[in-house]
């Protein structure tokens, strides 16, 4: 009898997978990197390693309602004679008017202005539409110097140096000659319809001995008023936070490699910079080690995504947290209402994240004056109001149940790890051990 | 990052006045660097003698019995304790013998060894450091200061500048470089050794490591533009000269000042707006990948 | 006319006495000496008002100036007149590198040299250097005039867009996509405009024009070596 030999199942390969054989053909059709926007995609160790240990005999947890846990946070108290005060400790991160549209920045400063907590512009300038309809409005100071004028600078009610952001540290702005409307071209000074090239270190000054005499010059323009933020990327934030202090900041930003940009090359957002979580400790060690820390406030962004990221963010030792593209999400990003047309631009709702080009079918990232209308400002404010909110109310959960009656009185003694990354990176010991990697002392 | 002054003087007359000179300088610049500060001062050598500086963090015990320690081992020595560090004056063949034995004793750290220079280092704010050592009493006739705003590596007193590489031979540096590490691990199988995690130590070492091999300093800075990645404006001294060099990129900030009676270095103008005749001063920026030199034992 | 004597009084007091003048003021003329290399002096004003500096300034000399006319006699640190937006400023000696950095109008006057990255990234301010100037300037300028008597140093109009650049001089190497143009009647038109506008003693005529390719504009992997 013969033994028929069932078919051997093809076998892919884990280093030439279905993502790098494609992007391998593509380079070679098209000659050029590929670009997109969002954050890192691949997994990282991240905030859902992390777990809290909730009250029980030991602790006792608080009601809600009258047994009150405030969520409050005032940043810029160092220096600024007008320090911010926000009702919640989440913000909006800078995103631009161009990589967005009109209507989704409306949207923006709408529903952080119900929130009580401050939107930020990104690189292209203040629009008026931002500045009236945000109460509080943080002005980035980039590299690039588009539209940047007196005038908003002191309109504004912070400014924002931005040293670099965590989805390419190291890089500069990008904007394609699709989304270089006549409105965005004037505002940045360049002609219509070409790709903006980026400059990715400041053009009058380099280095923190330098950026301390920057930052010098901007308080007295503006009275020495706002609080001056100074945003990095996460590459090597102990000394990047010392530094920061060092130069005079008043609140430190800082961008994990998940954090989102408009566009950028993929290889840049996957492969340079480090996870939100690798990021946090070292920082906060820095304010620390500097008699700093809740002196200098630590604004943590780039995948934060719920009230439990947010809550884990201020255990480790943050101030607040900004959101950007959990933003977008809830103004209606990739939303699968758009099935049909994330498909005929082949992709699905969830992953499209070509940005850079304009056809945005939520009209969010797109110049587009028909997409656009698809935002409606308000509606799209309520939506952003209500998640701000949802994620105030998980943190206040979590917190009051592991005995706090303030979000930054959480600890990293509230919280173990999943896993032995997690546990390293956050100096959190593993569930239902009292070690973790690299504790001193053994 | 950090702020960097540097006098070499021209006129005889001012030599009593250079410690007080660059300690005023040195002062401006704190803002750049609030860590730590460090000053090379050269001069007040006598023919035939050579000077070691070192360091502890415990002087008093530390520094007991020093002279008679040398002397047992063949050295003639004077010990001058000034606070954290000391002053051994020895015979000048002596100097290698002297450096060696001084660099096994527990608890010292050699700063600087040759016939001309000291170097004074330590943790804190440039005028306090200046006071501790008495700088501004010191004649000489070319020094450099530092003040510094550690960047990746600690701040501690090793980790001041400025590095010492050799005999009578010093670097300050403000700027941050990139190949350090690789260059570190290389100068380490050349035999170089290093105490900090610093990247001014490693160029340095780098450039005593090629002088060694046979190269005048000029040309071991030229080696430097190739061979060190990253941001730098260097200011070097040796027993009779001075140099700056700034890298091709050239960010980081430099500016001169000549007269008849010296040649100035700051980061900032601001260091040298004291400096006596500074308002007819003929006042420029060096040209990056260039090295200026001025050498007392050249035609002027 | 006010005299402010930086060895004595705060650089907040003078800057802050600069940003309160009121419309309508009598006050408008301010004198300051013994700057000694302060930096952020006169920055962020936003009325005609004119400023003489008795002295050298450090960085940031008249950062944001909005109509203000400010005279430094003496030299000027890194920055001067970053991001100036109208009005004049002149520098007697001369001027560190980054002068006129992002700067969107106005006119700035170097009598000196000015260093490297003179003009960078500038959009829209118009830059006459009576001497030379260092590497890197107009480094992605994007818009406004450049003019320079003296000689330009390495990379000058590195990823340049629309500015003008105008060099007397000897020009060590152009940067990316910047080229040598052609002198048109509008050109020269500009050019003796502003050298009568900064007191600059030479004729239109003496000068090449320099300019963008416009070959970076949209990304050709042809021009990849470029990057």
């Amino acid at each position: 009898m013969s033994y028929h030999n069932p078919l051997t199942p093809p076998r892919r390969s884990a280093t030439f997978d279905d993502y790098t054989m494609a992007e391998i053909r593509r380079a070679a059709a098209t000659g050029i990197y590929d670009i997109r926007g969002g954050g890192a995609k691949r997994k990282v160790p991240h905030f859902d390693d992390l777990l809290f240990l909730g009250a029980s005999i030991s602790r006792y947890p608080l009601e809600g309602f009258r047994e009150k846990c405030d969520t409050t946070v005032v940043l810029g108290t160092r220096y600024a004679r007008k320090p911010i005060t926000l009702k919640i400790p989440v913000t909006i991160a800078g995103m631009s008017f161009g990589a967005l549209s009109g209507p989704a920045k409306e949207a923006l400063g709408r529903g952080a202005t119900l929130a009580g907590t401050s939107t930020t512009t990104g690189d292209g300038g203040m629009t008026n539409e931002e500045r009236g309809h945000s109460q509080t409005l943080v002005y980035q100071y980039l590299p690039s110097r588009y539209g940047m004028n007196p005038t908003d600078l002191r309109r504004a009610d912070a400014i924002e140096v931005v040293v670099g952001q965590g989805a390419k540290p190291g890089g500069g702005g990008m904007l394609l000659g699709q989304k270089i409307s006549d409105r965005v071209a004037e505002m940045r000074t360049l002609p219509k319809g070409i790709d903006q090239r980026s400059a990715c270190r400041h053009p009058d000054w380099t280095g923190p001995d330098d950026l301390e005499i920057k930052i010098l010059e901007i308080r007295e323009i503006t009275e020495w008023e706002k609080p001056i933020y100074v945003k990095i990327g996460g590459a090597r934030p102990y000394y990047d936070t010392a530094l920061a202090v060092k130069a005079g900041a008043d609140v430190v930003v800082l961008d994990g490699m998940q954090g989102g940009t408009a566009a950028t090359q993929d290889v840049f957002i996957e492969n340079v910079g480090m996870p939100t979580l690798a990021c946090i400790r070292p920082a906060v060690q820095a304010l620390q080690d500097l008699g700093m820390h809740r002196e200098v406030q630590l604004i943590v962004s780039g995948g934060i995504r719920s009230g439990a990221d947010t809550a884990k963010a201020l255990a480790l030792g943050a101030d607040a947290v900004a959101i950007g593209t959990a933003a977008l999400v809830a103004l209606g990003d990739n939303d699968p209402h758009w099935e049909a047309e994330y498909q005929k631009l082949g992709t699905t709702a969830g992953a499209y994240d070509d940005w850079h080009e304009g056809k945005d079918p939520a009209g969010i990232t797109t110049q587009d004056p028909e997409l656009m209308q698809r935002v409606d400002p308000e509606l799209a404010g309520r939506r952003l109001a209500n998640f701000l909110k949802v994620m105030t109310l998980e943190a206040q959960t979590i917190a009051r149940a592991c005995g706090h009656n303030h979000l930054h009185n959480l600890e990293p003694e509230d919280l173990v790890a999943l896993t032995m990354e997690a546990a390293a990176m956050a100096k959190v010991p593993l569930a239902g051990t009292d070690w973790y990697p690299g504790k001193p002392g053994l | 990052m950090c702020g960097i002054v540097g006098l070499f003087l021209k006129d005889k007359a001012l030599e009593p006045q250079l410690g007080a000179l660059i300690a005023d300088m040195l002062v401006t610049m704190t803002d750049r660097g609030p860590d730590s500060a460090g000053i090379a001062i050269y001069g007040g050598g006598a023919a035939g003698r050579a000077k070691i500086t070192v360091q502890s963090a415990n002087p008093g015990a530390d520094f007991a019995g020093l002279a008679e320690a040398l002397k047992a081992d063949g050295i003639e020595a004077t010990v001058t304790v000034k606070s954290t560090h000391a002053v051994v004056d020895v015979p000048a063949e002596k100097l290698d013998a002297a450096r060696a034995g001084l660099a096994t004793r527990p608890g010292l750290r050699v700063m600087s060894a040759g016939e001309s220079v000291e170097i004074y280092k330590e943790v804190g704010l440039p005028k306090d450091v200046l006071a501790r050592f008495d700088i501004a009493k010191m004649g000489g006739t070319h020094g450099i200061g530092h003040t510094r705003m550690a960047t990746e590596s600690a701040v501690t007193t090793l980790g001041a500048h400025p590095f010492s590489t050799g005999a009578d031979q010093c670097l300050v540096h403000n700027g941050s470089l990139s190949n350090h590490n690789n260059l570190r691990r290389e100068l380490v199988k050349a035999g170089m050794r290093f105490e900090t995690q610093n990247d001014t130590e490693v160029a340095a070492a780098y450039l005593s490591n090629e002088i060694a091999g046979g190269k005048d300093l000029g040309q071991a800075l030229e080696g430097a533009l190739d061979d060190l990645d990253g941001f730098f404006t260097f200011v070097v001294g040796t027993k009779s000269g001075f140099g700056v060099l700034r890298d091709p990129i050239a960010c980081k900030p430099a500016v001169m000042a000549e007269t008849d009676q010296y040649i100035a270095f700051g980061s900032e103008y601001r260091a040298l707006v004291n400096l006596p005749g500074i308002e007819t001063a003929r006042v420029w920026e060096p040209e990056p990948s260039t090295v200026y030199f001025w050498d007392h034992e050249k035609a002027a | 006319m006010p005299t402010f004597d930086l060895s004595v009084t705060p650089l907040r007091e003078f800057n802050a006495a600069l940003h309160s003048v009121a419309n309508g003021d009598n006050d408008t003329a301010f004198e300051v000496v013994n700057p000694r290399g302060a930096h952020a002096l006169a920055v962020g004003i936003d009325k005609p008002l004119s400023v003489d500096v008795r002295g050298s300034v450090g960085y940031y000399c008249a950062g944001m100036n909005d109509g203000g006319s400010v005279r430094v006699h003496g030299s000027a640190g890194p920055g001067v007149a970053e991001n100036m937006m109208t009005g004049n400023v002149t520098i007697e000696g001369d001027a560190s590198q980054y002068a006129g950095a992002t700067g969107r109008g106005g006119l700035l006057v170097i009598k000196g040299n000015a260093a490297s990255r003179c003009g960078i990234s500038m959009k829209g301010i118009d830059i006459v250097v009576h001497g030379s100037i260092g590497h890197m300037s107009a480094f992605m300028a994007q818009s406004g005039n450049l003019v320079v008597l003296g000689d330009a140093g390495d990379a000058l109009g590195d990823s340049l867009y629309e500015a003008r650049l105008f060099v007397r001089g000897s020009v060590r190497s152009l940067g990316a996509d910047c080229i040598e143009k052609e002198m048109r009647p509008e050109h020269l038109e500009i050019l003796s405009g502003l050298l009568d506008r900064a007191g600059a003693d030479a004729k239109p005529g003496e000068f090449k024009r320099y300019g963008s390719a416009r070959k970076l504009y949209n990304f050709n992997i042809d021009n990849a070596d470029a990057y």
